[in-house]
């Protein structure tokens, strides 16, 4: 296990030594959002009027709705938070201080309440766009037009989308060129900092043919109580490219989070994605995968470590569009004491998506006798050609894995922090980068302790 | 083997009130020709339900219980969020909810469609079998073997009526379970019945009593013909078994298009019923049934489900296990054709430690046709060493077949364990060539995967029920093909 975090924040929050600059919030609520007129292009400024618009028609999605059961929107108290006002000196610092991640990047940007507040791109390869989302409407508004939120929000979080959009000012934007492999990951760090403070951090990721980009997100908690992220991700993968994308959430117990990513995978185009849901009180992801091209194919993974009384929500498409395309899908969560997981998703196959392989698998591991877990694995299938295949387990650690464990001296809570590691760490070697699994799986060991 | 006349019918005929008694106001929807002496007339309003129980000459109780239903049915929504939107297209004034039997309008077997005729054929039906299925005639030769299986049954002390009768004579063991599993209000349609209902089993097994034949509602259900609204209610009591078969595995000829039956099961400690449809509609009927069974402490309740048929049907058979070491079982056959939607699937609820559900669906989709699992297993929380097993396994034939699996598991706590499985496929082309190189046709190779496919299912069925299972989806499949 890597000692690169040792120092790193746990899911507490990073005290900030000297007494916070921020000013106290004027009025807990989203806001009217503040926008940047003289950089910003026409179309998008009116995109982010609309989206406003849309925002206070839209109604809180409640119970009722079908993509939130079992869930609670009221976990995320909009109400609450004010869009995060810009760091202060002690803000940056502190954040730049716990800022330590992979040591192998191409890239690093690192954004404080919505701000960049450090960026270096040295290592990337000539003809790679990868710069601020501000830069990104100013330099590749072609791109960002293209691109940028292109895709119907259908998993129940349309409403929070629109909020994203109309606040969104901070994040990066990759385009990587045709026939262009970016080795290293870029990795991003988006803290937010300062009660009911809200960021809207958004990724755009643009393969040309053949190109290869992998990147990871990083939301994390400086200081100050009840944090909100809502953030969404636009992962488009040309023909025959490759895109590695990782969003790893350890917010403060007290934060709430939404994720939204938006996969398009072209012909031969292999997108793969994780979540990594460790922080929060309420954590949701909705994750789609659109499978548009022949020969594309996505893989979809998550880990999630709920403890105390927080609740992982995760909700899944896998959107089969074109013949030949191929999917898998798997998520794993363990829980312990009250917490809860909700896991829901969908594979669809159009018609005419023949010869679609697409799989779903979702585990939860019960640690304790007041967690619970849902899963709603579903599939709609209009095509014949096809292998679908979903499965769902809830359970515990099983007593001969334990057994097998303490019979050779290891303690029973040993054992059972080796086995959870293990049924995690299965997953996060799927993602395939060897330093970010020592990472997570360090952090996974520290919430272990704190579960314990 | 078919049905006795109508001789329940006739045991009550001086129960029901002369037609004259019965105060009828000539407003409004509520239409009432003469040549149909217990016509309810189409539409739903209190005064249907009125005229029903004025009809059935039901105790108090029971007209209140209508009476609150239809208050319910009125007043709650259509599954919305979740259910399919064809359910938009049941328009409830264009029913009649009740039209008793001895006053049916006669039907000849020239009435009855063509192309059931033919099934009837295909399948070897012998004449007077079809007729009755036909709900032309009713088949008096068969009276003297249900008689016999009757009166062999009763020796053991087992009440077997339908449910009017089952009110009125033994209201003390009826009114302790009616409604009790499945409430009122517990969905549209189940309000709805409960508010018209007519026609139904009603079944009393006591202690340690095994009953030997299968009890069928082919025979029992005569006295109303097909009821639209049956309601059936099987009580195992402590350590007796029984098992009950309903529908048959002829086509059913339904003038009605709408089909909204209540089916309660209760057993009790160390009990078993085993509840067995075969049901094959004809494809304009709306399907939409509840199914709930109770299993106290260490007793069993199955459900084996086959459903062929319909335009659409929505039937979720549950088993609440509430008391220890409960089981519960579905077990389930759907096929869906083009211009036919079966959405089916099972509801467990454990509510006692170390209670152990099993579900397993087989459904298979043919030219447009669509077939959805939908399941929910809850775990909720205190409770230990609770297991369910659920798979579904969904076979599509055609291109423009279609086929959805929506579970929901609930799991709370450390000391369970539940697993989930779906798979969707085609026949393999490899399989249909290889039964072709050894002389079948197509779509007789075709019909040998199906049959494969449900092979360990149908074993379930008892045997008279397995074999014309096979022969129907032979038929269905007939035309898929090629």
């Amino acid at each position: 296990m890597s000692a690169t975090l040792a120092t790193a924040p746990k899911n507490n929050p990073v005290p900030v030594s000297a007494a916070t600059e921020n000013p106290a919030p004027s009025g807990l609520e989203i806001t009217t959002p503040v926008r940047d007129e003289q950089n910003s292009p026409g179309w998008f400024l009116a995109r982010a009027e609309a989206a406003w618009a849309e925002f206070q028609k839209l109604p809180m999605p409640g119970i009722k709705d079908e993509n939130w059961r079992y869930s609670s929107s009221k976990k995320i108290e909009l109400a609450d938070h004010t869009p995060a006002a810009a760091p202060t000196t002690a803000n940056t610092s502190a954040a730049l201080a716990a800022t330590q991640g992979l040591k192998e990047r191409a890239a690093r940007f690192v954004f404080v309440n919505d701000v960049l507040v450090e960026s270096d791109t040295a290592n990337l390869p000539a003809g790679v766009v990868c710069v601020t989302f501000a830069d990104a409407l100013r330099d590749h508004g072609d791109v960002l037009k293209q691109h940028f939120m292109q895709r119907e929000m259908t998993l129940g979080s349309a409403k929070f989308a629109a909020l994203h959009l109309a606040h969104v000012k901070a994040g990066v934007v990759i385009i990587v060129p045709k026939n262009v492999a970016v080795e290293k990951p870029v990795e991003v760090f988006h803290w937010v900092v300062g009660d009911h403070a809200a960021i809207f951090p958004h990724t755009l990721v643009v393969t040309g043919d053949n190109a290869e980009i992998s990147v990871v997100d990083h939301y994390r908690s400086l200081e100050g109580e009840g944090g909100l992220s809502i953030a969404i991700a636009d992962l488009i993968g040309g023909r025959g490219s490759k895109i590695t994308y990782a969003a790893c959430q350890e917010l403060a117990d007290d934060a709430q989070a939404l994720h939204l990513s938006s996969i398009v995978a072209e012909r031969d185009a292999a997108v793969k994605s994780f979540q990594v849901q460790l922080g929060a009180s309420f954590s949701r992801s909705e994750s789609v995968s659109d499978l548009v091209g022949e020969g594309s194919r996505s893989d979809m993974l998550s880990v999630s470590l709920p403890i105390g009384e927080q609740i992982v929500d995760q909700r899944t498409l896998q959107n089969h569009k074109a013949p030949h395309a191929s999917s898998d899908l798997l998520y794993k969560n363990a829980l312990y004491g009250k917490s809860r997981s909700i896991f829901s998703g969908l594979i669809t196959v159009d018609e005419g998506a023949h010869y679609t392989d697409a799989y779903q698998t979702c585990r939860n591991l019960l640690n304790s006798n007041e967690a619970e877990a849902t899963s709603l694995p579903g599939l709609e299938i209009n095509a014949d050609q096809v292998k679908c295949s979903h499965g769902a387990t809830s359970g515990p650690i099983s007593d001969e894995e334990l057994f097998y464990l303490k019979a050779r001296g290891i303690s029973d809570g040993e054992s059972r922090k080796l086995i959870i590691e293990g049924f995690l760490a299965g997953v996060i070697e799927r993602f395939g980068n060897g330093e970010l699994l020592d990472t997570l799986v360090a952090r996974i060991d520290e919430k272990l302790e704190r579960a314990a | 083997m078919v049905s006795a006349p109508d001789s329940t019918l006739e045991a009550h005929a001086s129960e029901i009130p002369d037609i004259s008694d019965i105060k009828v106001d000539s407003v409004g929807d509520f239409t009432f020709p003469e040549r149909n002496k217990y016509d309810s007339g189409f539409g739903i309003t209190e005064k249907t339900v009125d005229f029903i129980a004025d009809v059935k000459n039901d105790p108090d109780w029971i007209r209140e219980f209508r009476h609150k239903a239809l208050k319910v049915f009125q007043e709650k929504p259509m599954p919305t969020h979740w259910a399919t939107k064809d359910l938009e297209n049941i328009k409830f004034d264009e029913f009649r909810y009740y039209l008793s039997d001895g006053q049916k309008p006669k039907r000849s077997w020239d009435d009855v469609p063509e192309d059931v005729k033919k099934t009837f054929d295909r399948l070897g039906i012998p004449e007077q079998e079809r007729k009755f299925l036909a709900g032309v005639e009713a088949q008096y030769d068969s009276e003297a073997a249900y008689s016999n299986i009757k009166a062999a049954v009763e020796e053991q002390g087992v009440i077997f009526v339908n449910s009017t009768e089952g009110l009125h004579k033994y209201p003390e063991i009826f009114k302790k379970w009616f409604g009790k599993v499945i409430p009122t209000g517990d969905n549209k349609f189940s309000a709805l019945n409960s508010a018209v209902f007519s026609g139904g089993s009603f079944i009393y097994v006591p202690p340690g009593v095994k009953v030997k034949h299968p009890l069928q509602a082919y025979f029992r259900i005569n006295s109303e013909q097909f009821g639209q609204f049956e309601r059936t209610l099987i009580i195992a009591d402590e350590g007796a078994e029984v098992m009950y078969m309903e529908g048959c595995t002829a086509p059913k000829f339904e003038t009605a298009t709408l089909h909204s039956a209540v089916v309660e099961l209760v057993a009790m400690k160390g009990a078993k019923i085993q509840y067995v449809t075969v049901q094959n509609w004809s494809s304009n009927v709306f399907n939409l049934v509840t199914k709930r069974g109770i299993a106290h402490e260490d007793a069993e309740v199955r459900w084996i489900d086959c459903n062929i048929g319909s335009r659409l049907t929505m039937k979720y058979p549950g088993v609440i296990m509430k008391g220890k070491r409960a089981r519960g079982e579905v077990i389930s056959i759907a096929l869906a054709n083009s211009g036919q939607h079966q959405d089916t699937g099972a509801k467990m609820v454990h509510a006692a430690d170390e209670t152990t559900s099993n579900v397993i669906s087989k459904s298979i989709s043919i030219g447009q046709g669509r077939s959805t699992y939908r399941g929910l297993v809850h775990i909720p929380k205190h409770l230990k060493g609770c297991k369910n097993n659920t798979e579904c396994d969904a076979l599509l034939i055609n291109s423009n077949s279609r086929t959805d699996t929506y579970p929901a598991i609930s799991v709370r706590g450390n000391q369970h364990a539940t697993q989930h499985e779906a798979s969707v496929s085609q026949v393999s082309a490899e399989q249909i060539f290889y039964l072709m190189q050894r002389g079948l046709t197509e779509a007789e190779a075709m019909s040998l995967s199906v049959n494969g496919f449900i092979n360990d299912l149908v074993k379930e069925f008892p045997m008279e029920y397995s074999v014309e299972l096979k022969r129907l989806i032979d038929l269905e499949m007939e035309g898929s093909v090629g």
